[in-house]
């Protein structure tokens, strides 16, 4: 397998030329509405995604990150992803609409008018609660099946992804409580916003995203959510917590010796991912205003997975790439692959129905071919292939 | 790792739940005791009940489970010589049950006929079906399991998901999103009644089939030199390469085998059911690796057992009348079980102690 390298740059110009360009790129992420609104040609418009899509896209790309936490860093292999997903869509619906109308009126920051029925928190204060709820849902689920091996953890996080929607979908009749609104879901959901009194403090700031033209305040609140994310991701992985993932991803029993302690350890990065695929949840639940049942399917989890798989198991930047380009490619991407396909060819191929069997195929040419993904780890690259090298050399050389 | 939960280290540095393994093991032994007499006498006060409804439920649970005992197989047959489990495995189900469809019903019409007729059809069918299965595993082992054999051990585990996905939206490519369906075909009329249900040929085939089936496998895999050969690759594998054993064959061999007790199962399920659609193999899957690991990952009866136990479950949480969760719930009990038993007996009902391999 070859890697990339950048030819005769040594090792301190390469990292200050790859900052450079994480800067180039954030700054041209950053001003892409303004971009998209008045340059780009139609040519382009109907590759590139507009600003409500591009938010999508970055939306996905923190629960790549949020799962590159539990799969990347501590290499416990979550398949049940989605559940975060659901708590923190859930939280955000029950913290932001009219579900508990029977409450009365509690508004704290909302951005509906005073007097709306139901409860209706602050959209910045209730991505937070979402997130804290999901995380204390991780430890939750994490304190019983943590201590379960690699493949066994998978198989049982699969199962949480199967039985929170069961739960989320049964659950407008729970002893007669109406907490979920069953396979309907909740809808009327706030947007976001900084509120009326912000709003009124400075004009600039919108009281309510939704009253924008343009998605691009909710592009610029997910393009921020991907910094944090990535500071976050970049500040833990460097710490002793980091290490001590690290160290249980590469041999369990060996950081056991060392004194790491391994439940506390899995536990924490299991809820700090839990944490930020709460807080996307939360996020595109309150751009889309509803959510229901049928949005937390298995295909979630393993769409995230991809990304962190394709991106490079345990690479920030990574992990980031492939979580933008696997998202552009199933919100816009596969789009515009088919209508460019179906135009040229004269075809009425529906190419984004065929998605899954593109990722699935994805998946294992990764796997055979590239396992350490498009930015590898160096660490991981080390792990992923050199090992089996040469171990392949002393199978072949055993009698068959 | 293991699980090594009480290893001095983990034990002294696990805050939360930090009870020592034998307080632990008690608890879960009086939990589990608990559980256990709650549902017998759930059972025994709807059998009380309502005695021919409880009747139906089981023969019901019967025919379900050993559908999830003929998949549930090729899981633990694959799990106890590689480790892996084969995301991949329900969905050549799916392909099992929809190839049933094509050679039995779009070409050669079974619907239409009756006596031997449609026996021969059947037959073809079955046969057509558990061939196409057991190649259709062995080729997914060959291009995507056998180079990763000696990578770390989460690599196949995705590319197994990766194969699931190609796999079930194959199905779905060629033979569209919607379920394919076909009227019944075996004869309507009931063998025996019970509370003026009927028992009919439907379900009676399934045990013809399944029950020979099992016996079959039992002894492929105790008496024949290709099941030692299995056996002894599960055991260990360097020994047996030493042995003289094609490890490769071997492991072939074990797909071969499950691929095609999936395709059985898959035809078993298209003549009772009647219908199926590419994600067919995604629940039935999941249940099927339940009873697996219910009856102890590695071990063949163990799978059988299970696989009943679960049918007995889904159909006893569906159909009994008094102060059941109804069918809503049964993918949540079935699931929370598995975590249960994963969590506090992880080998099983059947299961040794597992190897802990990491």
């Amino acid at each position: 397998v070859n890697v990339v390298r950048l030819p005769s740059a040594s090792p301190a110009l390469r990292t200050r030329l790859s900052r450079l360009l994480i800067a180039l790129v954030f700054c041209a992420l950053a001003v892409y509405p303004w971009l998209y609104g008045k340059y780009l040609t139609t040519i382009l418009t109907q590759w590139l995604p507009d600003t409500s899509t591009a938010f999508v896209i970055l939306a996905f790309t923190v629960m790549g990150l949020g799962l590159n936490f539990v799969v990347g860093y501590a290499g416990l292999l979550d398949l049940g992803y989605v559940a975060f997903f659901a708590a923190g869509a859930y939280v955000a619906g029950w913290l932001a609409s009219e579900q508990f109308a029977n409450a009365g009126s509690v508004s704290f920051g909302g951005t509906v008018l005073p007097g709306t029925p139901g409860i209706h928190l602050s959209p910045w204060l209730v991505i937070l609660v979402a997130a804290v709820f999901s995380a204390i849902l991780g430890v939750l689920i994490g304190v019983p099946t943590l201590r379960l091996r690699g493949d066994y953890l998978a198989i049982v996080t699969l199962g949480f992804g199967e039985i929170i929607p069961q739960f989320v979908r049964n659950g407008d009749n729970l002893g007669g409580f109406n907490l979920t609104n069953g396979s309907f879901g909740l809808n009327g959901i706030d947007g976001m916003g900084f509120g009326n009194r912000v709003h009124h403090a400075i004009h600039t700031l919108p009281a309510n995203f939704l009253n924008e033209l343009d998605s691009r305040w909710y592009y610029w609140t997910a393009l921020a959510l991907v910094v944090v994310t990535i500071l976050c991701s970049i500040l833990l992985r460097d710490s002793r917590l980091g290490r001590a993932w690290i160290a249980i991803r590469e041999d369990e029993d060996a950081a056991a010796a060392m004194g790491v302690p391994l439940m506390r350890t899995k536990t924490l990065s299991y809820a700090i991912g839990a944490f930020f695929g709460g807080a996307a949840g939360a996020l595109i639940t309150l751009q889309a205003g509803a959510t229901s049942p049928d949005a937390f399917s298995l295909q979630v989890s393993i769409f995230v997975l991809c990304m962190v798989i394709l991106g490079g198991i345990g690479n920030v930047w990574g992990v980031t790439l492939g979580g933008i380009l696997l998202a552009y490619v199933n919100y816009k991407g596969l789009f515009a692959a088919g209508n460019t396909f179906n135009s040229t060819f004269g075809t009425n191929v529906d190419v984004p129905e065929y998605s899954y069997l593109i990722y699935g195929v994805a998946i294992v040419l990764f796997m055979l071919v590239r396992p350490e993904g498009l930015i590898p780890s160096a660490r991981r690259r080390a792990e992923l292939v050199d090992e089996p090298e040469e171990e392949n050399v002393a199978a072949e050389g055993a009698p068959a | 790792m293991g699980t090594n939960v009480g290893t001095a280290a983990a034990a002294r540095r696990r805050p939360i739940l930090a009870f020592s393994a034998r307080l632990r093991a008690r608890a879960a032994a009086i939990l589990g005791a608990l559980l256990l007499a709650i549902v017998v006498f759930w059972l025994v006060e709807n059998a009380v009940h309502d005695i021919r409804q409880f009747a139906l439920v089981s023969l019901n649970g019967v025919t379900n489970g050993s559908i999830y005992a003929l998949v549930a197989i090729g899981y633990t047959l694959v799990y106890g010589i590689l480790e892996l489990i084969n995301f991949a495995h329900g969905d050549v189900f799916s392909w099992g049950a929809m190839i049933t469809y094509s050679v039995g019903i779009s070409w050669l019409g079974a619907a239409g006929h009756s006596g031997l007729a449609l026996f021969g059809i059947l037959a073809a069918a079955l046969l057509c079906a558990a061939v196409f299965c057991a190649t259709l595993n062995m080729a997914v082992e060959r291009v995507a399991y056998r180079r990763l054999r000696n990578a770390p051990r989460l690599a196949p585990l995705i590319t197994a998901i990766g194969m699931s996905f190609v796999l079930s939206n194959a199905i779905a490519a060629v033979y569209g999103f919607n379920y394919v369906s076909t009227e019944p075909l075996l004869p309507r009329g009931a063998l025996f009644t019970i509370g003026g249900q009927a028992y009919g040929w439907d379900k009676l085939i399934v045990l013809l089939i399944t029950v020979p089936t099992l016996a079959g496998l039992v002894v492929v895999v105790k008496r024949t030199r290709w099941g030692k050969a299995m056996r002894a690759t599960a055991q260990n594998r360097d020994a047996a390469r030493l042995m003289g054993i094609d490890v490769d064959r071997a492991i072939s061999f074990a797909f071969g085998l499950g691929g095609a007790l999936a395709g059985i199962g898959g035809f078993v399920y298209l003549v009772y059911f009647t219908q199926g659609r590419f994600d067919l193999g995604f629940r039935i899957g999941l249940f099927a690796f339940t009873a697996a690991v219910l009856g102890g990952i590695g071990n063949i009866l163990g799978a059988a057992l299970g696989g009943y136990l679960i049918g007995f479950i889904e159909n006893y949480n569906s159909g009994l009348t008094w102060h059941a969760p109804g069918p809503s719930w049964t993918e949540s009990l079935v699931f929370i079980l598995l975590i249960l038993i994963l969590v506090f007996r992880p080998h099983g009902l059947l299961g040794e102690t597992l190897s802990t391999r990491s």
